[in-house]
């Protein structure tokens, strides 16, 4: 099977300090991968590479190979606004813009050029039923987003990933902020994205990456300590630093 | 014995805290009772100056003037007493300096003392006359009739086009010209400054290195501290003579220039409070707008600016607003012509340019000194008005949808 993203050797530096060492992970299309770890180990630096998101910071490093649908995404002439078009993120933190329901979904579609009321309709349409939050919705498109809840807001700003339709989300903590029953919502979402999308979630809720994932990755002080099949990882871990963070025993 | 003395110290900061605060409230409200008062005096007065009657043909209809028709009346725009509702008969002006034309010396009397009788005369021969005389000339042998003046009201004050506090016999008090030409100089000053401040502002929050922005900042801040009459003088030497020459002009002293000027003074407060609204942004909204594929532009046009809005005109009003109360180089560069400006490149005068230039020469407690503090309270209410509208603008829910 043919690998959707890879990543070889990757390091990162903030300056002097290293972020990442030597990461080596592959994701296969149409699977729900959790990075754990415990706070400051990586998780967020590792999977913002993926968008380039990194390159808003100022001095930061990065050696090794990643690609992105058989691309190397850091190459000179990497056309960065197309691969955020394929490379969705949902934050974690609800982050919506200050604009109605129906334009925070427009959004991607809008810069990317589209202004076709017809067509926008349709996606946002789409998207939002995808999200599973059309029907709270739909009578209050017009409405500013400010006025969902958290858990809405959250379900809002990943219609909004997907109305420009990218094959990978990335997902930084995405339930950390909300109560259980919107995170029971995003889980169920998650699941059924996973037809489409090949997904990447960073999370500290050990019960939500052994619920939603199919491999996970543990991350400790910038190293990746351990990766395979989330069951087999969390039943059976070979390294004890695993085994002592999915115990509890620290982290 | 310590927790006692510091306890008395408390209280005496305290105090202290409380007696500054009740005596600044208190001079506060002081000064607005006085500018009310002596503004409020304006009305309910003559427009003619103490001592000084019009006098007309005793079978004259017209009971009663307005300064306005007055006015109109002796610079001859009006020549009929038809028109200010009187017979119909034309006007003859009657000028008291001129009685030795009609009457002989002995007529006149030595000391003037059969002056009242000559102006009865005269108007009784000429029923269309009027005259402006002094009131002891309308005392014992006086048989003509006395014309009243309409009392000045606030409809009238508001309205009228004329700014002419001195005028003789009545002074024109309209302030419509003076509300008009600040409302274009400020007007003029936020299409300036608007878009430049937004773009310096954007600039250092968005796009310069924190390097550069930190050389940028305190400069800016320090324009705000210089003297509004070097602005002034440095539009009177630069930018009057430009617009002089730019667009060919008679004198470059004009709303445009009032404007410029305006607009650099305003751009301190514009661009350091618009950059702190525009800072407050949070990052995870930016790099959303970057993450859905947004370049940096497109994310300040669609995400950073709508959600500043509000404090950019915040910072907008509250730039201009202070500026507008600026009354030297606004005064040095506009031209101060109190007529009604019907382009950017006409010389205006503001209001308070207006009573910079006037009150020193206004009698105490005359019409002309009450009127211009009446100016004085239009200006407070205009810039009273921006406060309240700048208070209801940023307490507007910031996460309004467009
Ligand atoms: N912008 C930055 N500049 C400098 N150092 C940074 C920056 N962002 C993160 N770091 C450092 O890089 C390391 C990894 O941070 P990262 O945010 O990836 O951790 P994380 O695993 O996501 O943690 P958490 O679970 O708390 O979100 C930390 O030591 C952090 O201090
Ligand atoms: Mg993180």
């Amino acid at each position: 099977m043919e690998y959707i993203i890879t990543t070889d050797k990757v390091n990162l530096f903030y300056g002097e300090s290293q972020a990442l060492k030597d990461i080596s992970i592959d994701f296969l299309p149409n699977t729900v991968t959790a990075l754990i770890g415990p706070s400051g180990c990586g998780k967020s630096t590792y999977l913002r590479l993926f968008n380039r998101m990194n390159d808003l910071i100022d001095n930061v490093k990065i050696t090794g190979d990643i690609t992105v649908e058989g691309e190397n995404i850091y190459q000179k002439d990497t056309n960065i606004v197309e691969l955020r078009r394929k490379v969705g993120m949902v934050f974690q933190k609800p982050n919506p813009f200050p604009k109605s329901i129906f334009e925070n979904v427009a959004y991607g579609l809008r810069v990317n050029g589209v202004n076709d009321m017809s067509t926008l309709k349709e996606k946002v349409e789409f998207s939002l039923k995808q999200a599973a939050l059309w029907d709270e919705v739909k009578d209050k498109l017009k409405k500013s987003a400010f006025e969902l809840s958290g858990g809405q807001q959250q379900r809002l700003c990943i219609a909004r990933a997907l109305a420009i339709e990218p094959s990978i989300i990335l997902m930084d903590e995405p339930a950390s902020a909300l109560d259980p029953i919107s995170t029971a919502k995003i889980e169920e979402l998650i699941y059924e994205l996973k037809s489409k999308y090949t997904i990447v979630i960073v999370t500290h809720n050990l019960q939500q990456a052994g619920r939603v994932s199919d491999y996970t990755a543990f991350f400790y002080l910038g190293e990746l300590i351990e990766k395979g099949v989330t069951k087999e990882l969390f039943i059976n871990p070979k390294n004890i630093k695993t085994q002592n963070y999915i115990t509890g025993r620290f982290g | 014995m310590i927790k006692f003395l510091k306890s008395t110290f408390e209280k005496l900061i305290e105090g202290t805290l409380f007696l500054s605060s009740t005596i600044t409230t208190l001079a506060i409200v002081l000064i607005i009772i006085f500018l009310f008062k002596e503004g409020i005096g304006t009305f309910n007065q003559t427009p003619i100056e103490d001592g000084f009657s019009l006098v007309v043909n005793k079978n004259n209809p017209v009971n009663e003037l307005t300064a306005n028709e007055i006015k109109n009346i002796f610079d001859q725009n009006i020549t009929n007493w038809k028109t200010v509702g009187g017979k119909n008969d034309s006007i003859t002006l009657f000028n008291i300096d001129n009685i030795g034309e009609f009457y002989s010396d002995s007529a006149i009397g030595e000391n003037f003392e059969f002056l009242p009788q000559c102006i009865s005369d005269y108007t009784e021969n000429n029923p269309g006359a009027i005259a402006f005389v002094t009131t002891r000339y309308t005392g014992k042998g006086f048989t003509g009739k006395i014309l009243t003046t309409t009392k000045v009201n606030i409809s009238q004050f508001i309205s009228q086009k004329e700014w002419f506090p001195t005028a003789q016999p009545a002074a024109q008090l309209g302030v419509l010209p003076l509300i008009l030409g600040t409302l274009w100089v400020s007007f003029g000053a936020i299409l300036i400054a608007l878009p430049l401040g937004l773009a310096t502002s954007i600039y250092m929050a968005e796009i310069t290195s924190p390097k550069i922005r930190n050389i940028l900042k305190p400069l800016i801040e320090l324009l705000a501290g210089i003297p509004s009459v070097v602005y002034g003088f440095f539009g009177l030497v630069i930018i009057v003579p430009g617009i002089q020459k730019l667009f060919d002009l008679p004198v470059g002293e004009t709303a445009l220039a009032g404007s410029i000027v305006l607009a650099i003074m305003a751009l301190p407060t514009i661009i350091t409070i618009s950059e702190d609204a525009l800072r407050t942004t949070p990052k995870a909204m930016k790099e959303a707008s970057l993450a859905l594929g947004a370049n940096k532009w497109q994310t300040i046009y669609r995400v950073i600016i709508p959600y500043s809005g509000s404090g950019i005109t915040a910072a907008t009003i509250l730039g201009i607003g202070r500026a507008i109360g600026e009354t030297m180089a606004v005064l040095m560069v506009t031209g101060n012509a109190a007529v009604i400006p019907h382009s950017f490149l006409e010389p205006v005068r503001t209001i308070p340019a207006t009573i910079a230039a006037e009150l020193g020469e206004a009698p105490q407690g005359g019409l002309h000194y009450k009127a211009l503090f009446a100016l004085g309270c239009i200006l407070f209410i205009i810039t009273m008005a921006i406060n309240l509208i700048v208070g209801y603008v940023s307490s507007k829910k910031k996460y309004n949808a467009r």
